[in-house]
Formats: C-alpha cells, sequence, structure tokens
C-alpha cells in the first residue's frame, strides 16, 4: 500500500466562514497504481491532490491521517513536510506550463533546485540526460529558457523534474487538459512508461477528463462536491458504474460517433451545491433521480464488490 | 449563406514587423443556411483568426467574404452595422465576457441602445424574455444577477441569448463550451442543435473531435493556417485521407476503445511556412525530393463532398 488516507477532512478558511471542500476522505492507493481522479470544477479533486503535498493557507487541516509507505505523512506541518516534499511526494502541477523560473536557464534552475534539496547536480546530470531523452527533448534545452520551448516542451520538461528524485507518490495536477490531442496522447503514454520504469512509485492523475483516464489509468475514483461517490477499477467505472452521478456523468459525455439527430445525449440537471454551507446528507441528492428519505444521512464509502467502493444508500 | 474565398492572414511580426506569420493562407469554405460546420484544428491552426475575421475582429490580408452574395470584408460604418445584425459571436470564455462589478443582463442593454432605441420598454423586455426562454433559461431566475451568481453554463446561455436578441442568420461559436463542466457542457451543446434546427447556421470552432462530431454535418480540419482536409463529417471521421487527420483520429481519447499504437511525431514545428505542404516535417509519408517539399498541395475532391489536400493520395 503506497498510500493511505483516512478521514482526510481539509476546509478552507474565508471571512463568510470555511468552504467545506474535502470531507472525510477514506481510501487506499496501492504500489504500482494509477489512480484516476475525476469530478466537476469544485468537486475538490484539487484540494485533495494539493493538501497531501501543500497544505498552506487558506486551507485548514481539520482531521484525519496519511501514510505513505506505511509511515505517517505529517501533512499539517509545513516544516515537517519538507523532507518528504520532492523526495518521497511530489506534484506536477495545473499550470506546468508556468512553473518554470523565466529568467534562469531551464539547467542552473535544474541546479538550484536540487541544491536546495541538498542534492548534487552533477551527480544525477547522467540520470537527467537519460530522462530528456525518453521523453523526446535534446539535451540542449537545459540551455535554453523556458520562453524558448512550446507548451508540450514545457510540459514534458516538467514531468522530468518532478519525478527526477524518484518520489513513491506523483500527483500529477490537470496535466494534459492544457494540450493539443496529439501532445496530450503523447505527454499521457509517458506518464505509463514512467510507472512502468520504476521512477515513481504510484500515481494521482487528477482530470476532469474521463476519456483520458480510460486510456491510461488502472482505477478511477469520481468526486463529487467535496465527498468521494465511487473508486474502482477504470472497466468497471466506465462499463458498469453503480454511483448515479457516475453513471449520469459517464452518460453525458459525448464520443465519436454519436450524433445528436441520433442519440441525444443529456446533462444532470441542476448545479452543484455551494460547500460554504452545503446540504446534510448525501450532497447529490438534490439532482439525483433515485433520492429517498435515507440520503438525508451522509452514506459511508463502502466496499460493495472486490475493490469496488461506492457511497450510495441505494447500493448497500 | 456565407462564403469564405481564398481568405488570408498575415501578421507581422518580430521586432520591427520584419518577419511574416501566415495565420490562415487560402482558406475558402462556405456554410449552407441551418448547417452547422466545424472548424478543427490544433492550438496555433488559425481556427479563431477565421472566427475574428468573418466577425471583422481582424481585417483580412487577402480574400473576401460574403453573406448572401455581399462582400463584407470591406463593409464599413452602416454597413457594417447592419452586418452586425445577422452575425454575432459567442466566445470560450463567459467570465471574462462580462464586467463584475455591473449586473450581467448588461450585455443586453448595449444591443437595445444600438439596435432597437425605438423599442419601448414592454415590448423590449418581452424581446429579451422570448430570447431567454429559446436558450432554455427562466428570466425570473437569472435577470438582475450579478456575473458571479450566475454559473458558466448560465452565462455561456446569456451570451447566446444576446446574440438571439437580432435575428441573427450566422453565430460563430468560439470554443464555447471548453470551459464548461461536464455535466453542462451537454445541455449547451443541445441549445446550439436547437437553435440550427430553427434555420441558424452555426461556425463551430473546436479543438475537441468528439463534440465536432456531435453536433456538425461539416468538419473543416485545419493545420497551420491551411485546409488540410474538409467533407461531410461521417466521411471525414470515418474515412480520414489526409495523415494529419487520421494522426488526429488515433490520438483522441476515447471510451469505446484504447489508444492504438501510432507514432506521433513530436519533433519538428517549425514554424517557417516553406514553399511545400506545411505537414511536411512531421508527416510519415512524406518522403525527400518529393513534391511535398516543393509546392503546396491544393484542395481535391477524393469522393463527392470529401477534399484532402495531400499529394500522396
Amino acid at each position: 500500500m503506497t498510500l493511505q488516507i483516512e478521514n482526510l477532512t481539509v476546509y478552507y478558511r474565508t471571512l463568510r466562514g470555511d468552504v467545506r471542500a474535502l470531507e472525510d476522505t477514506t481510501f487506499q492507493v496501492a504500489d504500482h497504481e494509477i489512480m484516476g481522479l475525476a469530478g466537476e470544477s469544485g468537486c475538490g479533486k484539487t484540494t485533495l491532490g494539493h493538501s497531501l503535498i501543500i497544505l498552506k493557507p487558506p486551507m485548514k487541516y481539520i482531521k484525519g491521517h496519511v501514510a505513505l509507505d506505511e509511515q505517517e505523512l505529517p501533512i499539517h506541518d509545513m516544516k515537517r513536510m519538507n523532507p518528504f516534499r520532492f523526495k518521497e511526494i511530489s506534484l506536477i502541477p495545473q499550470y506546468a506550463m508556468n512553473a518554470m523560473n523565466p529568467t534562469r536557464k531551464i539547467g542552473k534552475m535544474t541546479a538550484e533546485l536540487l541544491g536546495s534539496r541538498g542534492v548534487n547536480f552533477d551527480a544525477i546530470r547522467t540520470e537527467l540526460m537519460r530522462r530528456l531523452d525518453l521523453v523526446n527533448l535534446p539535451d540542449s534545452v537545459l540551455d535554453m529558457y523556458p520562453i524558448e520551448l512550446s507548451g508540450g516542451m514545457k510540459q514534458r520538461m516538467v514531468m522530468v523534474l518532478s519525478t527526477l528524485l524518484n518520489p513513491s507518490l506523483l500527483i500529477a495536477d490537470e496535466i494534459t487538459s492544457a494540450l493539443d490531442v496529439s501532445t496530450q496522447k503523447a505527454v499521457a503514454e509517458m506518464l505509463v512508461e514512467f510507472r512502468n520504469r520504476e521512477f515513481v512509485n504510484s500515481m494521482i492523475v487528477v482530470t476532469h477528463d474521463m476519456s483520458i483516464l480510460y486510456q491510461i489509468a488502472d482505477s478511477i475514483m469520481i468526486m463529487y462536491a467535496g465527498q468521494l461517490a465511487e473508486k474502482a477499477s477504470t472497466d468497471v467505472i466506465i462499463h458498469s458504474p453503480r454511483h448515479p452521478y457516475t453513471k449520469l456523468l459517464i452518460s453525458s459525455l459525448p464520443e465519436v460517433g454519436v450524433r445528436y439527430t441520433e442519440t441525444k445525449l443529456q446533462g444532470i440537471p441542476g448545479k452543484t451545491p455551494l460547500l460554504l454551507d452545503p446540504p446534510v446528507g448525501c450532497r447529490f441528492r438534490d439532482r439525483c433521480p433515485i433520492s429517498f428519505e435515507k440520503c438525508m444521512e451522509v452514506p459511508p464509502f463502502m466496499e460493495v464488490e472486490q475493490d469496488h467502493y461506492v457511497a450510495c444508500w441505494r447500493e448497500f | 449563406m456565407l462564403k469564405l474565398d481564398n481568405v488570408s492572414k498575415v501578421y507581422r511580426i518580430g521586432t520591427f514587423g520584419g518577419k511574416e506569420l501566415h495565420a490562415v493562407s487560402n482558406v475558402s469554405f462556405d456554410v449552407q443556411d441551418g448547417e452547422v460546420i466545424s472548424l478543427i484544428g490544433e492550438s496555433g491552426s488559425g481556427k479563431s483568426t477565421i472566427g475574428k475575421m468573418i466577425l471583422r475582429l481582424v481585417s483580412l490580408s487577402s480574400g473576401k467574404i460574403e453573406l448572401d452574395g455581399v462582400n463584407i470584408s470591406v463593409a464599413k460604418g452602416r454597413a457594417l452595422k447592419e452586418y452586425y445584425r445577422y452575425v454575432q459571436g459567442v466566445f470560450q470564455d463567459p467570465f471574462s465576457s462580462y464586467n463584475p462589478i455591473f449586473k450581467a443582463d448588461r450585455v443586453f442593454d448595449s444591443i437595445r441602445e444600438e439596435f432597437y432605441p425605438q423599442l419601448d420598454n414592454q415590448a423590449w423586455y418581452h424581446r429579451v424574455g422570448s430570447s431567454l426562454h429559446a436558450v432554455g433559461l427562466n428570466p425570473e431566475h437569472v435577470l438582475n444577477k450579478f456575473p458571479h451568481q450566475l454559473s458558466g453554463g448560465q452565462l455561456q446561455r446569456f451570451l447566446i441569448a444576446r446574440a438571439l436578441l437580432l435575428d441573427i442568420k450566422f453565430l460563430v461559436a468560439d470554443e464555447i463550451i471548453s470551459m464548461l463542466d461536464a455535466s453542462t457542457r451537454i445541455d449547451v451543446l443541445n441549445l446550439l442543435a436547437e437553435l440550427k434546427e430553427r434555420g441558424l447556421s452555426i461556425l463551430f470552432i473546436t479543438h475537441d473531435l468528439s463534440l465536432a462530431y456531435y453536433i456538425s454535418e461539416r468538419a473543416v480540419i485545419l493545420y497551420k493556417g491551411c485546409i488540410a482536409e474538409m467533407g461531410v463529417t461521417e466521411k471525414v471521421y470515418e474515412n480520414p485521407m489526409h495523415p494529419y487527420t487520421r494522426m488526429l483520429m488515433a490520438s483522441v481519447p476515447r471510451l469505446d476503445r484504447k489508444w492504438e499504437d501510432v507514432n506521433i511525431e513530436l519533433k519538428g514545428q517549425s514554424s517557417e511556412v516553406a514553399k511545400g505542404c506545411v505537414y511536411y516535417d512531421r508527416c510519415p509519408l512524406a518522403a525527400k525530393d518529393q513534391e511535398c517539399v516543393k509546392r503546396r498541395p491544393p484542395l481535391l475532391e477524393v469522393t463527392p463532398d470529401h477534399l484532402v489536400a495531400c499529394w500522396k493520395l
């Protein structure tokens, strides 16, 4: 078990009260697992990703435990997390395009970054070259400024940087959403390659694009309004989901081969609740076609079949 | 009917404008009444520039655009305003189309001032109401609100309603659903389909191939400002002939099948336009000393209503 999360709850502190962005989250990520984390905007997927690596204000730790490789992660303590960041747990941020210092050449920036973590750049240089080659970047990028690279090249450069110290867990936050389809495919496949070559042990790939996850993820976890809805292997989520939100979400995705003249797709009526004052019980209740009285209580995230977790009263 | 005839756009770049960037080169296609045509391309393909040229937000370097036989690419003053009565656009980011310190319905007021100064209040509110109903919004729920009180999907539909206040014939929809959530984007897409049934022509600009397939009758695939392939949507999708289109189709992430192993050439993205085929650097078919490098391939009809620009066919 690489990652074990128990009852993790994180709020955002605002002037009008706490925004309850992540509520009682319990799940595991296994060794060598690529877990996709999907949901609409505001469902808490980025909050979850960031709270594992840098839980800074306005984020507020409420409760819960996180263990990485059987070792407790002090995620609520900015200082004590430092030895873990980059070495044990690493992040490819959402706007990786702008993640590099524009005033430094990439090689120099890399050396400074490694230096700040107490790693000697020269010792790791050959490995860096090998990995640049793997993602199809010429060695000369180290003598370039970030502005000289295209969006896809920057994305690949940041990927190499984030995984340089072979972290145990990598969080990739919406890394393919700003890319063109062809570059998107190449970057997504490189993520899998990085896992296969054991540069990283396991991954959480945060995205809103389910079709990308279907291509690369081993398992998919769906979130809705700060709560976990469903987690299962990729095929199960796509082909036989059990939570009503997952079902509706998947049936609303347009695909090549679907025309409105033949099959008219339906959206999900209603909108996501505000998390400043979320509804009690299941937060999908108001938009759910099969809700009943029991939904006034929060459904537990339970294993209904092997490795298939659902949070819906209708399924128990 | 809107017709683009050999339209090009050249931007001058570099410190003193010494270099040229061919954003769009010799693009011709037409959009029939009541037709949805998708303009598909990756970033830098010139798809948005074409949309902006149709909306006259960007001038043409050469060629012309005709609406029902009238050349509008040189229209000025009155004629241009008259043109905007029929052609309107909606853009990608609904949040930045509004001024956050004013109420959202302010976008309607500018239409009233410019185009309907003679209407009295009641007639105007009736018009706004029916236009909001047409996009599936309840006026009572959405009028008199600030932009932050409305969702992205609502704001985007608000902008479509604004365009419908005029009796438009043609709508340029530039990536209008890429910023919306999965559960709401399909509603906006269905709305476009409904408007089409009522006779509106739509230019649907997108990078998402599955959305384009869902809604459009014809598709135009752009690469570096040139049309690579165009034709009836089914033909382009089921039988892609240009190597670029084939590569695109193979890279689309789908839910019904996994990616095949196709080689994606990531290198060779030089931005200068050579004399030959624009796809030459990345093309797996092109060999050296071929026509590909010497001359730009013309757009030829391969089967009825399916045009491809490639020497290798």
